[in-house]
């Protein structure tokens, strides 16, 4: 039943990002340029997903556990770290630069081309290097 | 006038938030595409491998399906030059993984308990974003 769950929550999820044209890259980088023909399009497309999402957390505050077991994660704690802020700017300016993010990188993989391969791979390796910089992160502080 | 693409973003943006819902009050998780991905990869998911597993199977399977059955014409319009795709995909895995969550899992998942880790994330990462963009097309032309 878990797996179901992820499996159908994942289908749902690619199907939204593609109805979205979220996994346009024209669409994403037309709303980051704000100096040129500005595309408000993703105001809708996060304003949409928040909706149900804050009803679901509602719900689940409401409720001892989740369907099929298990617990609702714990509530956010650490406050806006510096590696949250370092990070987020490093991963807006990937962001900007291909107008692709790790949900419709793979959610276009089956028509995204070599492009969208290569994209998803060298962000792999990024995600990869992250453990590394994590590391280095704790060291220095 | 409402151009149709905002309909179309509204009704994906609440397909997405469905997705998220499901998977928080099914499962207890959250829909971050970065943490589940990310987990797989440097293997901190652990023992629970099979449910990032399927989520991912079905993110890339459903849009290939929707596509197959509808005849629809799907293209992310990506930038072919190598150097900007794999700097560009570089910088999203290690920003994200860095930051513990991307668009989904601070934006939609985070926004809306409204966690100032979430907030405070999607304020920097679209700043960072809006200022690469300004920069690379309109100052140095390369995007």
């Amino acid at each position: 039943m878990r797996g179901l769950i992820s499996l159908l929550s994942g289908g749902l999820f690619g199907l939204g990002l593609l109805v979205s044209g979220m996994t346009d890259t024209t669409r994403v980088q037309g709303w980051l340029d704000i100096f040129g023909a500005w595309d408000p399009t993703l105001a809708f497309v996060l304003g949409g997903a928040i909706l149900p999402m804050a009803v679901a957390w509602r719900v689940a505050a409401r409720r001892a556990a989740p369907l099929v077991g298990g617990a609702f994660p714990p509530p956010p704690s650490g406050g806006i770290t510096p590696r949250l802020a370092i990070g987020s700017l490093i991963f807006g300016a990937g962001w900007g630069l291909a107008g692709l993010c790790p949900g419709p990188a793979f959610a276009s993989l089956s028509f995204g081309g070599w492009e969208g391969l290569a994209f998803a791979a060298a962000m792999l390796a990024g995600m990869l290097l992250a453990v590394p910089a994590k590391r280095i992160g704790r060291v220095a502080a | 006038m409402i151009e149709t693409s905002y309909v179309y973003g509204l009704l994906g943006g609440l397909m997405i938030g469905c997705a998220a819902a499901m998977l928080l009050l099914g499962n207890g998780r959250i829909m971050g595409a970065s943490g589940i991905i990310g987990g797989l990869v440097d293997g901190s998911a652990r023992g629970d491998w099979q449910g990032p597993a399927l989520f991912i199977a079905g993110l890339i399977a459903a849009p290939w399906l929707a596509i197959l059955v509808t005849g629809l014409a799907a293209d992310t319009n990506a930038t072919s030059n190598p150097v900007v795709l794999v700097a560009a995909g570089l910088l999203v895995g290690l920003g994200a993984r860095l930051a513990n969550g991307c668009t989904s899992g601070h934006g939609v998942c985070g926004i809306s308990r409204l966690s100032m880790r979430g907030i405070g994330a999607t304020v920097l990462y679209l700043l960072a974003g809006g200022v690469t963009v300004a920069l690379f097309r309109h100052v140095l032309g390369v995007i």
